[in-house]
């Protein structure tokens, strides 16, 4: 076997055959864990007599409230214990450098190029300071400027800002503006409901919620469509805002989004539109001509700048011109000699990020759309389209799977499946075929709880992966699915060859049980 | 000429008779004195009218039924003559009739059992004919908790003539539950399973089983307390449903509430507990009131199950605009797309709370969602 050539295990009579996987597990403990008292990466030098002298005490100047009364309880680790752990923790994931990445629906996990990385690193990024005088950074100012044109190219909307640091973020800002207009109105105790959908991303519910408003969710009319008429059955004098994705996280596309934004503006509402997922509609359709007031886009998803495991990212918010007055400052500026900052902007709803945002982010944007041109942005839509529709087909012929919703319907870019079929023909559930799937070196997401689809699967292959890609991932589907029947001991008891988790659900749903830190969990056991 | 079909027929007179008056359900004689005591009228006549008068009646369809109020009354006024079999004690019949009455279907061997009633009748049937012979509830008790039961009298009309006309072949086996009474008065719903009736299968024809309650819903129970607590206001009275997440509103009060009864709430105390419908309507007079309530999770039911006390009349008198429901996400999401339902006895009243509802699903939180009727 050693001395086999690798291609003729891979493919038998030209059909692909599962990977021979096996993930390295180290049963690592936390870093917590692993500390050991009076271990140091770095020995600070002492500070020279001389110059000691000439400053003194420099903490002196720290008033006593703010100093520690005892040093903060980090692990004590040399510096390669520190680089073993984290290798070894990089070897128990399936990073999307690693496998097939199209099961991590909804977060449009596309290739990052990696001379995007080489540009971020380069000195003249990387070591910029945020006070460093206008005059000294009017390159990087140029850059978010010149984003911010190509951004509202895309959108069609006026004014963007750069500020928000996740999509999250994005859609919190939005949700302030919302309130500023309607207060500007003197309408703000008045209007404070916002109303959204089901299938949009749920950040849209939970940071309208954080942004002070009542939420209001509509659920999809009986072809799986967003509900009109329970549009509007919700709108009233009390609607600030309507905030929804579109296409949703079913991947289908409300035809009728002109209508709800119609709706919507009648009742005297804003109407916000969360861009995730936007992959699959660039250069097609525009925010500006379905009547959106304000939008947000995920540089981190549709402009490739890597997610960074939960962050930095940056959630660019636009709006109309009417609500450019209370945009996050600062805003960029160009008198058409120079760039600069406004802070001078007294309708702006304040700030977001300290100094400009997460710079490094927009640059990988930019460069990544410098690099495709507007025709090359149209076909990632088109390919993306066309890639998650190959997979729809394939995905649908697996006995036991199906695609909920707009049935014989075409999707945008991604769909998210229900294995309820094959969970009630086998009793296999979804997680346990994603965690088998894990054996064979690709993985996927499930979907937000509660479950709105049954035994749900979400994913979303994005304009990345090849045909070959995508034919390895319904291959390893298929398998798992069949084992499901054959042997489904073997499919819950999984994984055999990889390192995934399973974790028991029940206590992430008790919020009596979280522990958020580590300080937390250790006063939770008692220690 | 000789019959194509033979329907079995069966009604159990006093069915539902404990739920408007407030006694969670009708079994046992002292029960059904007590309830008739309190102004009570029998439901499962009528019931079984609407769900027979679905069918027509036809030369080549025979209807087997048992004498007067279990079932013949019901078969001539819908136009049939039906084949009577057995006999009774009027105004006077017992389980031990509706078991008899269901080995004797057996016997003869019908292609449809039709009976109206709870949670017990159809473990009197469950009892008599096990898996053996195709049965379908309509349903008429008080708290119906098995499978069996058609989502209202007309769907049970409409899918026994389906059956009749051959146009269902499939058929599940469908679960018979009735309520732990001694788990009710510890609070705790817990339904016991008694056994599989073998029932036809049209997802959307059929009462899903109702939901389990999770760890996790206790948490999102609360938060719609908080919600529904703080939007209190003074001078209104609060009707409060039966149901584990309406306990969770008195639970925040710190008021100790009935479980499947309904409490009366007024400016963060109890007014009146366990009430039934004519002691509700008293409590209105001249009062601005809210009424609060859950759908039964699994079914989508928010009024005409288990709440009955809260009568036709109770909600035109509340009206439309004053009813809260209040469920958590997953309750919704276990009805797998189907609306929610009302099923009130009144169809003036059904039509009124048909469309889209809010509902209070967390703290600030609202869903609009479908109600059929």
């Amino acid at each position: 076997m050693a001395q086999q050539d690798i291609s003729k295990h891979r493919f038998t009579d030209g059909k692909l055959n599962l990977r021979r996987f096996h993930q390295a597990r180290w049963d690592e403990p936390v870093i917590f864990e692993l500390s050991c008292e009076g271990q140091r990466g770095i020995l600070v030098p002492e500070v020279e007599q001389g110059i000691q002298d000439e400053v003194g005490d420099v903490l002196a100047t720290l008033p006593d409230a703010m100093r520690r009364k005892e040093p903060p309880r980090l692990p004590e680790l040399a510096q390669p214990q520190v680089l073993r752990h984290y290798v070894r923790m990089s070897q128990e994931n399936l990073g999307a450098d690693l496998n097939v990445e199209i099961g991590q629906g909804t977060c449009t996990m596309k290739y990052s190029p990696k001379i995007n990385e080489q540009l971020a690193g380069t000195p003249r990024m990387a070591d910029l300071h945020p006070l460093q005088d206008e005059e000294t950074v009017q390159g990087v100012l140029e850059i978010m400027y010149r984003f911010e044109q190509i951004l509202k190219e895309i959108s069609g909307m006026d004014r963007f800002t750069l500020q928000p640091g996740a999509g999250s973020a994005a859609i919190y800002a939005n949700a302030s503006i919302i309130r500023a207009y309607h207060e500007s109105r003197g309408e703000a105790g008045q209007r404070d409901e916002i109303i959204t959908t089901i299938f949009s991303h749920p950040s849209n519910a939970a940071c309208a919620q954080t942004a002070g408003f009542k939420v209001i969710t509509l659920y999809p009319d009986e072809d799986g469509y967003p509900d009109i008429d329970a549009l509007k059955a919700a709108v009233s004098e009390r609607t600030a805002a309507l905030l929804i994705t579109n296409p949703e996280d079913t991947g289908i596309f409300n035809p009728r989004i002109d209508e709800f934004v119609r709706v919507v503006h009648e009742a005297g509402g804003l109407c916000s539109y969360d861009q995730a997922n936007a992959n699959g509609i660039l250069g097609i359709t525009r925010a500006r001509e379905a009547g959106f007031d304000l939008c947000h886009f995920n540089l981190h998803k549709t402009f490739s700048s890597p997610h960074g495991c939960g962050g930095p990212g940056c959630g660019a918010s636009g709006v109309t011109e009417e609500l450019a007055r209370f945009l996050p400052v600062p805003t960029v500026e160009f008198d058409g000699e120079k760039y600069y900052l406004d802070y001078d902007r007294p309708d702006s709803v304040g700030k977001l990020r300290p100094f400009y945002g997460y710079v490094p982010v927009v640059l990988r944007a930019y460069a990544w759309v410098m690099s495709l041109g507007a025709e090359g942005l149209r076909e990632v839509a088109d390919i993306s389209v066309l890639n998650n529709n190959y997979l729809l087909n394939k995905m649908v012929q697996i006995p036991g799977c199906s695609a909920p919703y707009a049935p014989g319907k075409h999707r945008i870019e991604q769909v998210r499946y229900s294995w309820e079929e094959l969970a009630a023909e086998t009793g296999v559930h979804s997680e346990e075929l994603g965690v088998r799937a894990a054996d064979f070196g690709i993985h996927y997401w499930t979907s937000h709880h509660p479950y709105v689809v049954p035994e749900p699967v979400t994913l979303e292959p994005t304009e990345t992966p090849s045909k070959e890609d995508l034919d390895e991932y319904v291959t390893v589907m298929a398998h798992v699915a069949e084992e499901a029947r054959t042997d489904p001991e073997l499919v819950k008891t999984a994984p055999h060859n990889s390192t995934v988790h399973t974790v028991d659900h029940a206590p992430l749903d008790d919020p009596s049980q979280w522990a958020m830190t580590w300080r937390a969990y250790l006063k939770r056991i008692g220690k | 000429m000789e019959a194509r079909k033979k329907l079995g027929l069966i009604v159990n007179p006093v069915a539902g008779l404990g739920g408007r008056v407030g006694l969670k359900g009708s079994n046992g004689a002292e029960i059904q004195k007590r309830a008739l005591e309190l102004g009570a009228v029998p439901q499962s006549l009528n019931r079984a009218i609407l769900a027979l008068e679905r069918i027509e009646p036809a030369d080549d369809l025979k209807i087997v039924t048992y004498p007067g109020e279990m079932g013949a009354d019901v078969a001539r006024s819908c136009g049939f003559e039906p084949t009577i079999t057995g006999s009774i004690e009027p105004g006077k019949t017992t389980a031990e009739d509706t078991r008899n009455a269901a080995a004797e279907m057996l016997r003869l061997g019908v292609d449809l059992l039709l009976f109206a009633g709870g949670d017990g009748t159809a473990r009197d049937v469950y009892n008599a004919v096990g898996d053996e012979l195709p049965v379908l509830g309509i349903p008429a008790g008080v708290k119906i908790h098995s499978a069996v039961y058609a989502t209202n009298p007309l769907s049970a009309g409409d899918l026994a003539g389906l059956i009749l006309q051959d146009k269902v072949s499939a058929f599940r086996e469908a679960e018979v539950m009735d309520i732990d009474e001694d788990g009710v008065r510890q609070g705790i719903v817990s339904a016991k399973l008694y056994g599989y009736l073998k029932v036809p299968f049209r997802r959307r024809f059929l009462q899903g089983l109702k939901a389990p309650s999770k760890p996790g819903e206790q948490a999102a129970a609360a938060a719609i307390a908080a919600d529904v607590v703080s939007n209190m206001e003074v001078g209104w009275l609060y009707v409060i449903g039966p149901g584990t997440t309406t306990r969770a509103i008195t639970t925040r009060l710190e008021l100790d509430k009935t479980l499947i009864g309904v409490d009366v709430v007024a400016e963060g105390d109890l007014v009146a507990v366990d009430v039934n419908e004519s002691r509700l309507l008293e409590l209105l007079k001249g009062r601005r009131a809210k009424i609060v309530v859950t759908p039964i999770g699994g079914q989508g039911y928010i009024f005409g199950r288990g709440n009955q006390q809260i009568s036709p009349q109770v909600i035109a008198r509340v009206g439309r605009e004053n009813v809260v429901v209040v469920s958590t996400v997953g309750k919704i999401h276990s009805l797998g797309g189907r609306p929610l339902l009302v099923d009130t006895g009144d169809r003036e009243v059904d039509e009124m709370l048909g469309g889209h509802i809010r509902v209070v699903t967390g703290y600030n939180e609202q869903i609009v969602y479908r109600v059929a009727c």
